[in-house]
């Protein structure tokens, strides 16, 4: 099938806040939305909460997936959920992957991460996932 | 007639400096959403004054890392930057990662740059069918300097000549006798040569075969290529990077070359929307339309030529009416 004959692809964002330098998750969650024919805006390792949103606004991206392994993830998730609604962009959905206790991650969820991923998460459940996120928020 | 007041509401608040409606509508742009021909007419006669500068090159010679220095510089300069950075899309899933925004390492508060990632989606050449109208978008947002980083390139991947007003080719040492073979091609659009990591050994041979080679001859109105070593790390030669860039705007303006080339660049745009579009309903007439259908039939019948079929269907563009 053509290209113009699809739906306009989908764009993510892919980050990884704190200072943990492991982004092999990232790199294979990035890989696995491709296939599914995303447009993943991959950035990379270290980006500040500042950083995420600002790439999260000028890519235009309908879904930010951040990836933190560093143990962090209560302090810059909800930073980066404040951010976003200071720049009237609350409405991008933003899902996560990492290691995040359960008692995190149910207090995240309420803070409005919309979905997170722990080891042993299958991709087709992330991808699945991030095209339902990233479909009704357009 | 033309004020601000009669001006789509998104394309007023993109000549406010709203970063979030450039960045919608750059997506606009990209999808080919109803709303982006609105934008484009609305904006286009403002645009058309601002360097567009192409940074080409094959994969892996550092065209984001100079781009991140680039930037840099024109920021000392005091000059705002928007930067579109083009990757390939997969054939087939239509997917793709972009990942030039790794490299690039601009303070999250500085409100003069603006950088956007691109996927070629479909289009060969090295860049992507918004990209034209994404650096026009940036220009009205009221950046200075737009510079688009092409995909990797090959030999025949020069559409970003279509787009920039200045395109820098960018080469490593040891890319050898390729440098010969480039020489039709992605060598023919070069209005400046970078020898980017001229740290490593070869540098110099790699240099005097391209002063060499420029050498050989001046393109349209006299200019002829300058070739700039750079490297990035440590960082070196960016100043005159930017500098031989600068010189070869000059000397557009000097000479009255730039209205030749955006004529050309104009002429090329036209016939490629009008490409698009009318491809687009043949493909379309072909598969649904009784009479097109039947001219397909013929020929998949073998009863006339693929050649004959086409000169039938073109020919009331081609004489003009």
């Amino acid at each position: 099938m053509p290209l113009h004959e699809k739906d306009a692809p989908i764009r993510v964002l892919i980050a990884k806040p704190g200072l943990d330098g492991h982004d092999r998750g990232a790199k294979v969650v990035a890989r696995a939305l491709r296939d599914a024919g995303m447009e993943v805006i991959y950035a990379g390792l270290r980006q500040t909460p500042e950083e995420i949103v600002r790439a999260a606004l000028e890519e235009d991206v309908d879904l930010i997936g951040l990836s933190i392994l560093s143990g962090a993830h209560m302090a810059l998730f909800p930073k980066v959920l404040q951010l976003l609604k200071r720049e009237h962009a609350g409405d991008i959905p933003v899902f996560a992957g990492g290691i995040i206790p359960d008692e995190d991650a149910r207090r995240l969820r309420k803070a409005g991460i919309r979905a997170i991923f722990g080891p042993g998460s299958s991709l087709e459940e992330i991808v699945s996932t991030a095209r339902k996120l990233a479909r009704t928020a357009q | 007639m033309t004020g601000p007041a009669r001006l789509p509401a998104s394309a007023r608040a993109i000549l406010e400096g709203d970063r979030r409606a450039l960045a919608r509508a750059i997506s606009e742009a990209e999808d080919d959403r109803p709303g982006a021909a609105a934008v484009a007419r609305a904006l286009y006669a403002r645009t058309g004054k601002v360097p567009i500068v192409g940074i080409t090159g094959p994969l892996g010679v550092g065209k984001s890392s100079l781009i991140n220095l680039l930037v840099n510089r024109l920021r000392e300069l005091d000059r705002t930057v928007g930067i579109i950075a083009v990757d390939p899309s997969s054939p087939y899933t239509g997917g793709s990662v972009l990942g030039d925004r790794i490299r690039f390492e601009r303070s999250a508060t500085d409100a003069g740059v603006f950088f956007r990632s691109m996927a070629s989606r479909g289009e060969a050449g090295g860049v992507a069918a918004a990209t034209r109208e994404a650096a026009r978008l940036m220009e009205a947002a009221g950046f200075d300097v737009i510079l688009v980083e092409t995909v990797g390139s090959g030999q025949v991947d020069v559409a970003i000549r279509n787009i920039a007003t200045s395109s820098v080719v960018v080469l490593v040492p040891h890319l050898g006798d390729e440098v010969q073979t480039l020489k039709a091609g992605l060598f023919e659009i070069a209005d400046v040569f970078c020898v980017n990591k001229a740290d490593l050994p070869g540098a110099d041979l790699a240099r005097r075969d391209l002063r060499e080679l420029v050498g050989l001859g001046a393109r349209a109105g006299g200019w002829s290529a300058p070739v700039v070593a750079t490297s990035t790390q440590p960082p070196s030669g960016i100043e005159e990077l930017w500098n031989a860039v600068d010189a070869h705007e000059q000397f557009l303006d000097k000479t009255g070359q730039r209205e030749v080339d955006e004529r050309r660049r104009l002429s090329v745009e036209i016939v490629e929307r009008v490409r698009g579009e009318v491809g687009r309903a043949l493909s379309q007439r072909l598969e649904h339309d009784p009479e097109l259908k039947g001219l397909l039939d013929r020929v998949v019948a073998r009863s006339i030529d693929p050649r004959t079929a086409a000169d039938r269907l073109a020919r009331p563009v081609a004489r003009g009416r």
